[in-house]
Order: C-alpha cells, then structure tokens, then sequence
C-alpha cells in the first residue's frame, strides 16, 4: 500500500515536471503565434499582450504581398520535396550495392562516400559557389538542390537495416531467378518503408532550413526561399520591426517540416530507434 | 566484408554506386581540394588575377586579433549549446523514460523543437527580447526594479541570447536521441545495480551513461556541425555578427571574408581550419562507437 501510493506521488511529481517543461518549451511559439494576430500598434504595447488579437489575416495577406510569399514557399516546398526524394533514391542504391555484393575497390569508394559528413557546405562553400557560376547555374534550381544530393545519413540508415536482413531473402530471390534490380524494387525497397520515411523527415526539415547556400546563389525575389523571406521583412523595418508580421511569416514558414514530423513520427521515431541500436 | 549475393553482376554494384559517387566527386570532393589550393592564393581587389602566397594567407589569420576573437566566441557559443544542449535533453529524456503513463504524449509535446529552422528559432527569440518593448526586457526590468536589458548593445548578453535560441531549437533532436539510447538500456543491468545497493544517481553515471556513449558521441558530433555552421541563418537574423563582433562566429566570418569582401583565399584558409577541427572530433566519435562495438558483444 504503501509502495503504491509512493510509487504514485512519483509519478505525480515527474508529470508535473514534465508538464511544466513542455510549456516552457512552447512558450516561444505561443509568444510568435499572438504577435502574428496583433496589430502593429497593439505588437508594441507595455506590458506585451500575451492574448491573441484579431489581425492574423490582414498580417497574413500583407506577407503574401510584400515579399511575394506564395512564389517563396512553392520554391522552398519544391527544392526541399526534390532534395529528399533524391537523395534517398542515391542512399537506397548506393547501400544496397555495398551490402549485398563484393567489388574491388569497395572499401575505399565506401569511406568516400563516408566523407561527405566531413566536409558540410560552409568548409568548400568558396569553390562550390565558383563551379555554379561556371556551369551557369547561379540563381537556378539546379544550384539550389543538385549539391547537396549526397547523403551520409540515409547510406548509414539503409545499410545498418540492410545488414540486418537475414542472407536467405536474396538467396531465394536468386534461386527464383529474381534480377538483383528486380529484388531490389520488389522485395528491398518495400521492406525499407520505415527507414525512407524517417530519411524523408530528416531531409525535408534539414533541406527547409537551407539560408546561407540559396543567400549565396540566388540573385532575384522570385528565386528566393522562405528563410530567407522573414530575413528580407525584417531587414526593410531595421528601426522597429513589425513583429506582427514578421510573426506571420513565421508562422508560415515553421508549418511545413512540422506538419511533416508529426505525419511521418512514428516511423522517423522508429528509423532512429533502429539507429541506435547497433 | 560480407558475401556477394548476387555473384556474376560485376558491373551492377558500380552502377548502383555511380551517382553516389559523382556527386561526391562533383561537389564535394573537388571544391574541397580546390578550397586547399585557393587558400594558397590571393585575388587582385578586382578579382582578376590571383597570386600564389603560400601559407600567408593562415600566418595573416593567426594574427588577426579579429580571427582569434571569432574562435573564442565560437568556442563559448559551441560549448554552450552543445554541453548545455546535451544536459538538459538528458535530463528530460531520462525523466520520459521512467515507465510513466502518456509518453507517448510527451514524446509530441517535446520533439517538435526539431522542425524549427534555426532562423525561425532566431526571429522567435529576437522579438521576445526585444530591446525596450520585448517580453522578456519587460519582465527583467518588473523583476530588478528597472533595470534596462538591452542585447544589442551588450556583447555578453547578446551571445547569451543567440546561444540560447540555438540550443532551444535543438533540444527535440537531442530528446528523441536520447530517448531512444535510454530504451536501449537492458532494464536487468539497472536492476542488478539497485540490488547491489547503488542508488539511481550511481546506477545512472555507473551503468546508464556509459552504455549511452555511442548516442552521446554521435550528438556530440551533430551538435558541433550545428553549433558551427547551421546556426548562421539563426546569427544573420539576430546580430549579424554583433554587437562589434561579439557573435561573430567562425561561420559568419567565413562568409563575410568570402562573400562580401571577395577575399577568397582568406576565407578558403578559414575553410581548412574549420576542417581539421571538425575531422579530429569525428575521428573520436568513430573511435567511441567502434568500441562500443567490441565491448558490446
């Protein structure tokens, strides 16, 4: 008896905490979400209003306008949607060939593929940017995704799975005179769901976050991504910022990857879980 | 390693590789080696001509008082997010896993920190502490009877700031890390501890955190390639660089020498550095997991 109630008070006291830090946690976003529904006037009144106001569409609508938003968010939507399909197409190729066949050299071409965690954009951004200028790819789409189609992360979370698949699966795909292609697409790739949909969340959101790659090689508004939208709105206000619609913007530009993780959570959950337990 | 399944395709696995590979050799390799040459060049004010100068360009960055400056901030703001980051996910992730009711509710309710772009986390922050009109200049003012917090002017302050913003983005990722190193942990080890008398604190240092040394070297490495470069958007939105140079981060100094003051053989050379540093950390993170490896079995 007792031990139950302890047991009880326990838990009460770690839901309490954990309560508590879960609204610490969101609080900032509650804070952008009322400022994104404030007047100006109202964004800066003493005491800051903590209550939503009823402004959100006119804020939304002045986004939209000023900084072309809707060319923007198609753009970051486009690269970040392309960027992660293919790169989890490279990744699923490229780990089935170095878990299910021997070749010479393949020690070597593996760690080459390995390095590219060693060397992220901003280490080789100089010459990155002057080999777009040569293939005439400035401010294109092309500069925007083709780069960064190499991928460590799904190479490591299709090959650990892989590695896992028990040697009779190919064996009797074989002695079925299944093609290795034809395993790959039918048996593989099927059996991979869980890892592509964990790789697609982490890929969407990194690619989204993208600023200093599209500042560097887009010149014109339309071309511009949506990081780089709240950027532009805030730095035409330099004295006092309209935080109401600043805010807006944000709160357009935050929804995509979330509602993506949450969609895909359990299996981005699980995808990581598999991860670390080698 | 393993055996070849699909014996008689020779071609096949090159393929397969091939547009792995290319892009790697395209964009990833090739700038890198060409980084290393330009760093031993500098350009003509007009960008017309470069000239070889061999190691001056780094002899001139180890000089600079500016460059020295940059690599202090960086360190503080690293070990700020990274150590800070890491604790507190810890700590949270270790609270998740105590066989309570509604985990499921709470692993929702703390992730979703993930999805937010180190930009968004920076303009979130950058208003709340708004220098006179912000929430929290507000409430620190009420609570020490007037005192003025102004970010903008105060170096300190303003690091404080950004490296907060940075780490409050990355504590989803860091939790659901965690979190799944944690379930990882066979419950019968911590048993037999408690058996043995260890109270939680000593079972945690004693047997969890050791088991967890994979996942936490792993987020170690992640942090660090966040802490150094995927914060710039976060830093251009907030300070760009300052107040004087009090943020500016080794990243955002790459990308003003490169980028705004054309000089591209002082910022390869910053590259480098940059690379070295990020190669020894991710020589250890190999070292730990390979060994966790071994004991594991």
């Amino acid at each position: 008896m007792s031990k139950m109630t302890r047991k009880t008070r326990h838990d009460i006291f770690i839901h309490a905490i954990l309560i508590l830090l879960v609204m610490v946690l969101a609080f900032p976003v509650y804070f952008a979400l009322i400022t994104s529904t404030l007047s100006f006037q109202e964004s800066y009144q003493y005491p800051p209003k903590l209550i939503p106001g009823k402004q959100f569409m006119s804020n939304f609508q002045e986004v939209w306008d000023r900084i072309n938003m809707g060319r923007l968010f198609f753009n970051s939507t486009f690269i970040s949607i392309i960027v992660a399909i293919v790169k989890t197409i490279l990744a699923l190729l490229a780990a089935f060939a170095y878990t299910h066949f021997k070749f010479r050299g393949q020690g070597l071409l593996f760690s080459m593929c390995m390095i590219t965690q060693m060397l992220p954009l901003p280490v080789r951004i100089v010459p990155t940017f002057q080999l777009m200028a040569s293939f005439n790819w400035i401010n294109s789409y092309y500069a925007l995704t083709v780069p960064f189609f190499a991928s460590t992360t799904g190479l490591l979370l299709f090959r650990q799975f892989y590695l896992t698949i028990p040697k009779d699966l190919p064996d009797a795909a074989r002695v079925d005179g299944a093609s290795p292609m034809r395993y790959f697409l039918q048996i593989l790739v099927p059996i991979s769901k869980t890892n592509i949909a964990a790789l697609f969340v982490i890929e969407f959101i990194f690619m989204w976050s993208q600023y200093l790659w599209p500042l560097i090689v887009t010149t014109t508004a339309e071309m511009r991504v949506v990081q780089i939208g709240i950027k532009m709105l805030l730095a035409s206000e330099q004295i006092a910022p309209e935080w109401n619609v600043v805010m807006a913007a944000t709160v357009i530009v935050m929804l995509p990857p979330l509602v993506v993780l949450m969609l895909l959570r359990k299996s981005f959950v699980q995808g990581i879980a598999m991860q670390t337990s080698k | 390693m393993q055996e070849d399944r699909f014996p008689g395709h020779k071609f096949l696995p090159y393929l397969l590789i091939a547009p792995s590979i290319a892009v790697i050799i395209v964009f990833l390799i090739g700038p890198f080696v060409q980084s290393i040459r330009e760093s031993l060049f500098v350009s003509t004010p007009f960008g017309t001509k470069t000239i070889y100068v061999g190691l001056r360009n780094y002899v001139r960055l180890f000089s600079s008082p500016d460059y020295r400056s940059s690599v202090i901030a960086t360190f503080k703001f690293s070990a700020f997010v990274i150590i800070g980051g890491l604790s507190i996910s810890l700590a949270i992730a270790q609270l998740l896993n105590q066989k309570i009711k509604g985990v499921g509710f709470y692993q929702v309710a703390l992730i979703w920190t993930y999805a937010i772009s180190p930009t968004v986390a920076g303009v979130i922050w950058a208003s709340m502490f708004a220098p006179a009109t912000g929430l929290i200049p507000y409430i620190v003012s009420k609570l020490s009877g007037g005192y003025t917090l102004n970010w903008m002017t105060n170096g300190n302050i303003a690091l404080f700031v950004v490296a907060t913003a940075a780490t409050w983005k990355m504590l989803g990722y860091n939790i659901i890390f965690f979190l799944a190193g944690l379930q990882n942990v066979p419950d019968e080890f911590l048993e037999a501890a408690q058996m043995d008398g260890a109270g939680s604190w000593k079972a945690f240092w004693r047997i969890t955190f050791p088991m967890l040394s994979p996942t936490t070297s792993f987020l170690l490495f992640v942090n660090m390639l966040y802490a150094f470069f995927q914060v710039f958007g976060l830093i251009d939105i907030m300070t760009r660089g300052g107040p004087g140079n009090a943020t500016e981060l080794l990243v955002y100094k790459l990308y003003r020498d490169g980028f705004i003051h054309l000089n591209t053989g002082f910022a390869s050379a910053q590259s480098l550095i940059i690379f070295l540093v990020i190669s020894v950390v991710a020589i250890i993170q190999l070292r730990i997991v390979t060994q966790k490896a071994i004991y594991s079995r």
